[in-house]
């Protein structure tokens, strides 16, 4: 299978995206209020003094991999793979990491960061608690105090996670404006910061944001597909023809995909919440049904009205239920590099079945989205071809919710 | 001559203070805001600042962002905004008014169709709270082409060489923020206005003018002496937030309401 990148995008040099002030191609960039200019150009300039600093990348290589588990496997899933039948599918197994999910590896590098601002308070934004238990974790572990904003209706959809950040030390602050989930919850974040800017590090969980977060937050995140590079090369001596992700904000789809980016061979596929369908209006899929505009510091493709204001998403899974997208990917849609796609919640649902009963993996239901796709990409594809799915985490989480469906009490 | 301008001047040949008045547009309901902002100006306002609804109005504090929501509930838009401001030029010529929202509605619509629109409805200035000096040379260059100022922030995080971009690309007046925070939060930093103000001054002859913070007379004085005007927002917005959580209907009351608490701040700015 040819991937739709046209060859006359080889001039384009992916490691020198975004350029200095952050933007990728007309995407991303600085949107936000006068105040949180000087934290922003502060974070920016400790970014690219350690980014290359031996010392902090050994770090940052250190937590990886005593701390957060790393490698994570890639695993070869002989039966789904049989069942489906069509390409062999392999899943990276971000649902191993500490905490269960490939969140942990941004918050461990921006906790770096922060460690070095000197600055003692961690404030995040959370989904579906994924992100916010692991900035609990990380704050946890280098006695910081942690604030995590949560949208009302997530709280109440994700309420194991809710209890495992308190657990963790970390207060969980409810939000109960506009749609009460992420985007609210990220708002909160931002007044929060710009009320607290002198003592407070803002840990974002997504590669979206004002410059320089959807960078630093790819760049944290571009260890799983490093690892995925060498691995399907060492276990199979060939690159994958495709790779699958599921895209809320973007960070486990970019982090598997910028290391291939330059191999012209590899198709990649982010996998947006369809929701109800995207007929229905009640999705959560800007790449695929929104246009450009801006929102939360970045351009970006949105989902909002004829006025411009921003629409209320729906997705079975807290995670994806987000109205932007990082800058990157809106970029690399319009190039043509990466094919956005979608799959609705009773798709998403089925492959939360499926690969739990086929292969004893229970993936969160955002990473069920680009299991379902990998599904329906694998049976157009020939045995001797190769998919990688990232799995971005477990759904012990989502089990609550799963259940409800079935009409079980747990 | 622009009326931002016009009113700096005559302010400054009389030696008074502005007196800059926010409220949301729609805020509670759509027929409220014309007699309030005719009310504001009559108790003694120069210049009214009509916030445009925004869903997402991450910059403010708890009271204003319920007004954007107030707003939104019956679907206020800027299209609305700019009738707004074409029914207020009906029969108030000289006020200058500022729109002040978020870059996104303002997209949506498109830079030239909005300020076609906006010259249209007799708007002086814009004030885009996300979108800062780097991103904003494209929307700048049109408002100049179209005699309208871009008013942009200055907070106590800016830095010297950030004050100089910001005074080298503004126009009508600089808005220096008071206080680290949303709009509505904490309390006053005297020295570190007065601080800031005298550095901004030293870079601009713009005048500068002082928000977020001020709440009544004594605040509004204290800080007028450092500069050249104050802005009032969440007190005014808070008071239509009670009216609206009484559930009243009838507009003359929130006129009446926001002209009590104009009137007091008036007189104290020009003791
Ligand atoms: C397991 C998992 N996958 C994916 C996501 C979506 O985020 P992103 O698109 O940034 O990877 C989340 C967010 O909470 C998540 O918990």
């Amino acid at each position: 299978m040819s991937s739709n990148f046209s060859s006359s995008n080889k001039a384009v040099d992916f490691n020198q995206m975004p350029d200095a002030r952050g933007h990728f191609g007309p995407y991303g960039g600085r949107f936000v209020s006068e105040t949180l200019i000087s934290a922003l150009d502060e974070l920016e300039s400790l970014y690219r003094r350690l980014k290359d600093d031996p010392e902090f990348q050994a770090q940052f290589d250190y937590d990886l991999a005593h701390y957060v588990g790393r490698p994570s496997p890639l695993y070869f899933a002989e039966r789904w793979t049989k069942e489906t039948g069509g390409a062999r599918l392999y899943l990276k197994r971000e649902d191993l990491n500490h905490t269960g999910a490939h969140k942990i590896n941004n918050t461990i590098g921006q906790a770096l960061l922060a460690k070095h601002t000197g600055k003692k308070r961690i404030i995040a934004e959370t989904g579906a608690g994924q992100h916010g238990v692991a900035t609990a974790t990380v704050a946890a572990r280098m006695g910081l105090e942690c604030h995590v904003f949560m949208g009302e209706d997530d709280i109440h959809r994700q309420s194991l996670n809710v209890y495992r950040m308190k657990l963790l030390g970390a207060t969980v602050v409810p939000v109960t404006s506009g749609s009460k989930t992420l985007k609210d919850a990220m708002n909160e974040a931002m007044r929060d910061w710009v009320t607290n800017v002198d003592n407070t590090f803002y840990i974002i969980g997504t590669c979206a944001g004002p410059h320089p977060y959807p960078e630093l937050v790819r760049n944290f995140q571009s260890v799983i597909g490093r690892e995925a590079r060498q691995q399907s090369l060492a276990q199979t001596g060939q690159l994958p023809d495709a790779l699958v992700a599921c895209v809320g904000g973007g960070s486990n789809a970019i982090g598997l995909f910028h290391p291939f980016l330059e191999d012209e061979s590899v198709a990649m596929y982010g996998v947006e919440a369809g929701g109800l369908g995207l007929e229905s209006g009640k999705h959560a899929a800007p790449l695929n049904d929104g246009i450009p505009g801006v929102l939360h510091g970045n351009r970006t493709y949105l989902m909002e009205d004829e006025n411009g204001q921003i629409i209320e998403t729906h997705s079975i899974s807290a995670g994806l239920d987000y109205p932007g997208v990082g800058p990157e990917h809106s970029w690399l849609k319009d190039i043509g590099r990466v094919s956005y796609v979608t799959i609705d919640d009773d798709e998403a649902m089925a492959a939360f079945r499926s690969l739990t009963k086929i292969e004893g993996i229970m993936p969160a239901l955002e990473s069920s989205h680009a299991v379902a796709y990998a599904e329906k990409l694998a049976r157009q594809m020939d045995p001797d071809q190769m998919i990688i799915v990232n799995l971005s985490g477990r759904g012990d989480k989502d089990i609550l919710t799963v259940a409800e469906i079935d009409g079980i009490t747990v | 001559m622009n009326r931002i301008k016009q009113r700096f001047e005559s302010l400054h040949q009389q030696g008074r203070k502005a007196l800059i008045s926010y409220v949301v547009m729609g805020d509670p309901a759509k027929d409220v805001t014309l007699p309030v902002m005719h009310a504001l100006v009559a108790s003694g306002t120069d210049i009214i600042e009509l916030g445009i609804p925004f869903s997402d109005p991450n910059a403010e504090g708890p009271v204003i962002q319920k007004a954007h929501e107030r707003a939104l509930e019956h679907g206020s838009s800027l299209r609305d905004a700019l009738a707004l401001v074409k029914q207020f030029r009906e029969t108030d010529s000289d006020t200058p008014v500022l729109l002040m929202g978020y870059t996104n509605p303002i997209e949506r619509m498109g830079y030239d169709t909005f300020i076609e629109n906006a010259v249209d409805a007799g708007v002086d200035a814009v004030l885009t709270v996300d979108l800062p000096p780097e991103e904003a040379e494209e929307f700048n260059e049109h408002l100049k082409q179209a005699n309208m100022e871009n008013i942009f922030l200055l907070a106590p995080t800016s830095s010297l060489a950030r004050q100089k971009k910001v005074t080298s690309m503004a126009g009508g007046f600089i808005y220096y923020v008071s206080l680290k925070g949303v709009t509505g939060a904490g309390n006053l930093d005297i020295n570190s206005v007065n601080e800031n103000v005298t550095s901004i001054r030293s870079l601009t002859d713009l005048p500068v003018c002082v928000g977020f913070g001020i709440k009544d007379g004594a605040s509004a004085r204290a800080v007028a002496d450092l500069s050249d005007g104050v802005v009032i927002g969440s007190v005014l917005v808070n008071q239509i937030a009670v009216l609206a959580e009484q559930g009243e209907t009838n507009p003359a009351t929130y006129a009446e309401a926001v002209s009590v608490i104009i009137t007091e701040i008036r007189e104290a700015l020009d003791k």
